[in-house]
């Protein structure tokens, strides 16, 4: 009896829920960036809950995907620009940018972007785009690591990863130890935190495509960082997404780069598997 | 510690908001039985008016963040996440809901995403100044119990 209620109650929630909001589906659109086709819809890799793994852009209103759509409306493509310039300039004791031992970042970042984070047999842990720029800056130009979210940090990696858009993620889990961060990282996403008592799975996964409040829920994919929200006018890091999707759950947040959310990116990053590279994407 | 400091705790901790009057059930207190729970936690009647309030608040209840709810129209952005509560009323006894909002675990089971409104079970690592204290006091439960018994279709 009470069964039958409950799901009458939820159709009859399908379709009073379009009084609220223009449609609770991912749009079936393809993305084109100035012309280059990305893959914004994946096979699922082996393993994965989902049959297919979807860019959240198909989950954004018209004109922000609009605005990722033209790198001339794309705001996230001045960072760009400014990590362009940090690339090329000289910082630390030894007197280096990152163009002199790497040159031509078109040729030798192409790529890198896609396959991140990877095994770092130094640290004995795996290394992410940020971490990777303060390990240069510290052992190779006798630079300071850069603070957890500086805006060079922003824009520095947001170029490195632009280097590879359009590219498809896919991250070498024999590599190392990566496949035990994986299982930590799988761990970590199921596990509910806060006073809410939520995991990234009671949203991202099981319920995708609704809305909460006024935000349409998509899977939680990360080919996209430094993505570039309109709410706070500027770039959004990996780690900040996830300190903050964690906050929401009224828990403490863990450190940045701690291996809870090291371990999270790998999982997360895996999660996308397929997709294209698209930073800096745009979120409102 | 002297004596005034732990007076002065033991205030504050009683006169947070979703700490617990002595009055009250207490959390791990409450009776889950067939799915409800006879018993008010404060024995003082639910004020649907409140309860409205504390629905709609995204401080307090934050219903709507998950829930649609066609009484409260003027209200924008109702979420989808879980089927409207219209006709809850039809639907789910007093004490039902009662037990739903306490501890929607109890009624759906571990895996649902609505939170436990007046349970101690909640996740890990919670926010530190949160620790021990429920997301509504007793008090709003019976409000919120109340005023989603108004709403028969
Ligand atoms: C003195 C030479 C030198 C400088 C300067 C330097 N790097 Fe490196 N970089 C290396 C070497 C050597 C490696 C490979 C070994 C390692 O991972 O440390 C590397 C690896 C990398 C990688 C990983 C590439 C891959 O294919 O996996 C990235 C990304 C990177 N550097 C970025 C930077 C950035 C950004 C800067 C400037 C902030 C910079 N590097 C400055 C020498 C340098
Ligand atoms: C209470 C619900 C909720 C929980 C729990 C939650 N998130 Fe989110 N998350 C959101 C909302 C809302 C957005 C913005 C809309 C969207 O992209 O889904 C978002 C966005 C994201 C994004 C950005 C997606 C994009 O394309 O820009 C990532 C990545 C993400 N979350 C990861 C996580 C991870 C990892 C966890 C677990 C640590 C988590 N979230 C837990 C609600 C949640
Ligand atoms: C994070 C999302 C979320 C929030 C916030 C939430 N709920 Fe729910 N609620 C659900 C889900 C999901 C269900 C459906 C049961 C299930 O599938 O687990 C549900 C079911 C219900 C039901 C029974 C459904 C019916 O037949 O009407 C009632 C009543 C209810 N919730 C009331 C509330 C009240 C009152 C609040 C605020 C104090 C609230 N909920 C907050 C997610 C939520």
């Amino acid at each position: 009896m009470k069964k039958i209620s409950l799901a009458i109650a939820i159709a009859a929630t399908a379709v009073s829920g379009l009084a609220f909001h223009a449609s609770a589906e991912p749009v079936d659109e393809q993305l084109f960036i100035d012309g280059q086709e990305m893959i914004s819809r994946a096979p699922a890799p082996e393993g994965h809950p989902f049959d297919e793994v979807l860019s959240g852009w198909l989950f954004r209103e018209a004109e922000t995907r609009a605005a990722e759509a033209d790198s001339f409306a794309n705001p996230g493509m001045l960072d760009v620009e400014r990590g362009e310039e940090i690339w090329a300039t000289v910082e630390g004791s030894a007197g280096k940018s990152c163009a002199s031992c790497h040159n031509d970042a078109a040729e030798t970042m192409k790529g890198v972007g896609a396959r991140f984070p990877k095994w770092d047999a130094d640290a004995k842990r795996p290394i992410d785009i940020e971490l990777q720029i303060d390990k240069c800056r510290v052992d190779n130009m006798g630079a300071e690591a850069y603070k957890f979210d500086a805006d060079e940090q922003k824009a520095l990696t947001a170029y490195i990863k632009h280097q590879s858009l359009g590219m498809p993620v896919k991250l070498d889990l024999s590599e190392g130890e990566m496949q035990s961060w994986w299982d930590k990282g799988k761990d970590v996403y199921y596990t509910r935190t806060g006073q809410l008592n939520l995991s990234c799975a009671s949203c991202h996964e099981a319920s995708m495509g609704k809305y909460i409040r006024a935000d349409h829920l998509s899977q939680g994919q990360v080919n996209g960082f430094p993505t570039y929200r309109f709410n706070t006018g500027g770039l959004v890091s990996i780690q900040n997404r996830f300190r903050g999707c964690i906050r929401d759950t009224r828990a403490e947040m863990p450190k940045a780069f701690s291996d809870e959310l090291l371990a999270l990116e790998v999982y997360v990053t895996w999660r996308g598997t397929g997709l294209s590279v698209e930073t800096p994407a745009v979120r409102q | 510690m002297n004596l005034s400091k732990v007076s002065q705790v033991a205030l504050a901790v009683l006169f947070s908001s979703g700490a617990s009057f002595a009055a009250d059930v207490a959390p791990g207190d409450v009776k889950f039985q067939d799915l409800a729970v006879t018993t008010s936690l404060t024995g003082v009647p639910g004020n649907p008016e409140e309860g409205a309030s504390v629905f709609k608040d995204r401080k307090l209840g934050n219903c709507l963040a998950c829930h649609a709810n066609s009484s409260m129209k003027s209200e924008l952005f109702h979420g989808d996440v879980a089927p409207t509560v219209d006709g809850a009323a039809d639907r789910w006894k007093p004490e039902e809901l009662r037990a739903i909002v306490t501890d929607s675990k109890q009624v759906f089971g571990s895996e649902t995403v609505m939170p436990g409104f007046y349970s101690l079970n909640v996740g890990v690592n919670v926010r530190e100044d949160l620790v021990g204290k429920t997301i509504l006091t007793a008090q709003q439960v019976e409000d919120v119990v109340a005023y989603l018994a108004t709403l028969k279709e």
